[in-house]
């Protein structure tokens, strides 16, 4: 049961990884790709619609680790209470940042939150790929489970861990390019002309970057997590996400370059699902392990709550999450076409 | 320098009380948009759809600003307050996450409709629209009071061998006998925020001599529902949200009373001030026995005071809690009289040429707010010193590894960003309010 509920909180995190993620990349191009501030609005429109229901998937995924693992995410949130702080703060601004630019029509103010709501996403896009670094780099947790990280310490993986240092860095590079690929696609799909061309460059230059970014990222792993490489790439199946991650790279690119940006879109999902899989396969059966060499990881057994709870919990979840996964659909499809100025809208 | 505890019990009441100023205006605004909707719909005239669309513009400022004050409450529990969070967790977490999965993914879906959808959806699915935004803003207060209404009164768990809460049902949780009650109460003080402030709005317009069939709307509207909930408000919802603090907390009920020795015929104190020295009452005006009455429906009935239980089981802020619920209780009864007054000149015809009514309704939409913070102080002082009522106490709860220091470095950065997001909310929404409810589709 701990298991199964570790594969639906995983699911929950790379629904909101591929979801959040393509308005947290468009947020991260908006100052590149918008040259003035009509074209900014129209940005804005593409992803209005979605962007709130895609931030509660981290609501909802927060409320899940809460529930069915309480120790972990005790554990967790505490100890990444300054970079989880940061955190919340971004997701005001970018919100804000999002809902107050319409409701003034006026340049001074426009020009400043178009700057809030594009440092923001940068930084939240950031963000998320040092977390995964985190968890892949592991925690030095002590014998009661906890932990603390400051910021920074000196930029080793070692002893001394601190939230960023050079590998964290280098998994949130690629993150940023990954996400901006992916939101320019999603952008690329809802506008037309000279912004399409632009946003269909972007995710060029970012799909391209994501491909050097991931070899060293793994080259990476493998440096800070030898004997969890060797055992990971020993079991096949655990390469099939990899495997995926390179179809949707190659595909995002292939396909954006014959202007199908739907299908591009789909493909650099793939290419996050991919990547994503492999990190949760690689830590299972693990929700936070200690670092390469320490003991007294955080295991999904050892912080999962009682059987009785989950049990109880599968029944409403499914039917939850079931109905969310329409939401998204009708949003897509109500929202299909692509934006234009005027009428209703952001 | 305090103690990491102070600092983030004081992080999570100012995060919280911030917070909650938004979702009850989200909740109250539903509520109305819902009733000018359905004007709409069947009266056939284009005003009504005027005003519901001047106030869900109010109401998308409002929304996000709930929103995103929201986030860092869910996160609070885990960074702040992790020793809770692994304690209670299988319980609370799961309430909290069906207010995300049920709640949330609603909201965010049928808020863009409702707001940029009314030529898109047409009259009928427009409607529609509102009253989903109603149900999901109104199903997300109920997840959240069915988590506060276990810390109140816990129910539906089984303690494990560690020591640690598991959920034995769901179902006792969701129909918890605190909740109940504490539901009715709290959205009911929702709905008088919403209708107080749309009154104020049709005041003012009517004041300023603009928008004059608007403000009438506004007006008429707001009064109606205004007083429908301010009498609903004491009761029965506030009446039986006071017999269940007196059955399960009656140590909190003493101190909320300012009543330090127990009593035959217990008087209900209408002022006085508790003096935590002499454990007495300072210059108290009170009705004689009405607190027994109203508590066992006795006029004879022993009311136990603050001596009748062990010092260490006290709320450890007395006097804070005693003048919260008092504030609570002065507000709501002056909130009846206004409405009653405000009704009775609608009524007779009469109300929009009464000017010092109408200043009287304008000048009286800050008030809900005080009202409903301080019946929230009341319940979580009440409540002190545990965290879940009985089981665990609050100073078991911080976390132990987050040091005082780098909680008021949080604690500095919510004041800063908050003071940000309150000013600009008022801009924006005094922006909105002086460009009227007659601007085009």
């Amino acid at each position: 049961m701990a298991a199964l509920w570790y594969v639906l909180l995983v699911s929950m995190l790379a629904g909101y990884l591929v979801l959040d993620g393509f308005d947290l990349g468009a947020g991260a191009l908006h100052l590149f790709l918008g040259k003035n501030q009509s074209e900014r609005q129209l940005l804005l429109r593409a992803i209005g619609p979605h962007w709130d229901g895609n931030e509660v998937w981290l609501i909802a995924a927060g409320g899940t680790l809460f529930f069915a693992f309480p120790a972990a995410y005790a554990a967790a949130f505490s100890g990444f209470y300054l970079p989880l702080t940061l955190v919340l703060w971004l997701l005001i601004l970018r919100g804000i940042g999002v809902e107050f630019r319409g409701h003034l029509d006026d340049p001074l103010w426009q020009a400043f939150w178009d700057v809030i709501f594009s440092v923001a996403s940068s930084l939240l896009a950031i963000v998320l790929g040092a977390a995964l670094g985190n968890v892949l780099r592991g925690v030095p947790l002590d014998t009661h489970g906890h932990f603390f990280v400051p910021l920074w310490t000196d930029f080793r993986t070692g002893p001394a861990i601190g939230a960023l240092d050079w590998y964290t860095v280098a998994l949130a590079l690629l993150a940023y390019a990954a996400l901006a690929a992916h939101g320019a696609r999603f952008l690329a799909l809802r506008t037309e002309g000279a912004l399409q061309a632009r946003a269909r460059r972007l995710g060029a230059l970012f799909g391209w970057a994501v491909g050097p970014l991931t070899v060293f990222d793994l080259w990476a792993t493998a440096h800070v997590r030898p004997d969890d490489a060797a055992s990971f790439g020993r079991a096949p199946w655990a390469l099939l996400g990899l495997g995926a991650a390179l179809v949707g790279w190659i595909g995002g690119l292939a396909l954006s370059a014959r202007r199908r940006d739907g299908a591009a879109f789909l493909a650099s999902a793939l290419y996050l699902l991919g990547m994503f899989a492999s990190v949760a396969i690689g830590i299972y059966p693990n929700l936070l392990p200690a670092p390469a060499g320490a003991s007294g990881s955080l295991g999904i057994a050892a912080t999962a709550a009682p059987e009785a709870t989950l049990r109880a919990a599968l029944t409403w979840w499914l039917v939850g999450m079931a109905i969310a996964l329409v939401y998204v659909a009708a949003t897509f499809r109500i929202f299909r076409a692509k934006v234009e100025s005027g009428g209703e809208g952001y | 320098m305090p103690d990491a505890l102070t600092v983030d019990r004081l992080q999570f009441a100012f995060t919280i009380i911030f917070h909650y100023l938004f979702p009850q205006l989200t909740m109250g605004l539903s509520l109305l948009l819902v009733v000018f909707k359905g004007l709409g719909l069947v009266r056939r005239e284009q005003r009504f759809d005027e005003d519901a669309r001047f106030l869900g513009r109010i109401f998308a400022i409002n929304f996000a600003v709930g929103v995103v004050t929201g986030i860092p409450m869910e996160f609070q529990f885990g960074t702040n307050w992790s020793a809770f969070s692994a304690f209670a967790g299988g319980v609370v977490g799961q309430p909290l996450a069906m207010e995300g999965v049920f709640a949330f993914f609603l909201e965010s879906s049928v808020l863009g409709l409702f707001l940029f959808g009314e030529r898109r959806l047409g009259p009928l699915l427009h409607f529609g629209s509102a009253l989903l935004l109603f149900f999901g803003s109104w199903l997300s207060g109920f997840f959240i009071l069915a988590t506060n209404a276990f810390l109140q009164h816990p129910v539906g768990h089984v303690a494990m061998p560690d020591g640690h809460l598991a959920l034995s049902s769901l179902g006792a949780l969701l129909g918890n006998p605190w909740l109940v009650w504490q539901f009715a109460h709290n959205m009911s003080a929702a709905a008088i925020t919403g209708a107080f402030a749309v009154a104020a709005l049709g005041a003012f317009y009517l004041l300023s001599g603009r928008h004059l069939a608007h403000g009438r709307d506004l007006l008429r509207a707001g009064v109606i529902v205004g007083l429908s909930f301010a009498l609903f408000e004491l009761f029965p919802s506030g009446d039986q949200q006071a017999q269940n603090v007196a059955r399960f907390q009656p140590v909190a009920l003493a101190a909320m009373e300012g009543l330090f020795h127990s009593k035959e015929g217990a008087a209900l104190a209408l002022i006085g001030q508790p003096d935590m020295a002499t454990l007495e009452l300072d210059n108290p005006i009170e009705v004689p026995k009405a607190l027994s009455f109203l508590t066992y429906r006795r006029w004879g009935a022993e009311v136990r005071g603050l001596d009748s239980f062990p010092r260490d089981l006290w709320p450890d802020d007395v006097p804070l809690l005693y003048f919260a619920y008092h504030i609570m209780v002065g507000l709501g009864t002056a909130f009846i009289a206004l409405m009653a007054l405000a009704g009775l000149m609608l009524w007779r015809g009469r109300l929009e040429r009464s000017r010092p009514l109408l200043w009287a309704l304008l000048l009286a939409l800050p008030f809900p707010y005080i009202a409903t913070t301080a019946g929230w102080v009341t319940a979580e002082l009440g409540r002190q010193p545990w965290l879940v009522y009985g089981l665990f106490r609050t100073s078991q709860g911080a976390s132990p590894n987050v040091s005082s220091g780098n909680v008021v470095f949080t604690l500095l950065g919510f004041c800063g960003l908050y003071l940000l997001v309150g000013i600009l909310y008022l801009f924006l929404v005094g922006r909105e309010i002086a460009r009227g409810p007659t601007l085009a589709l």
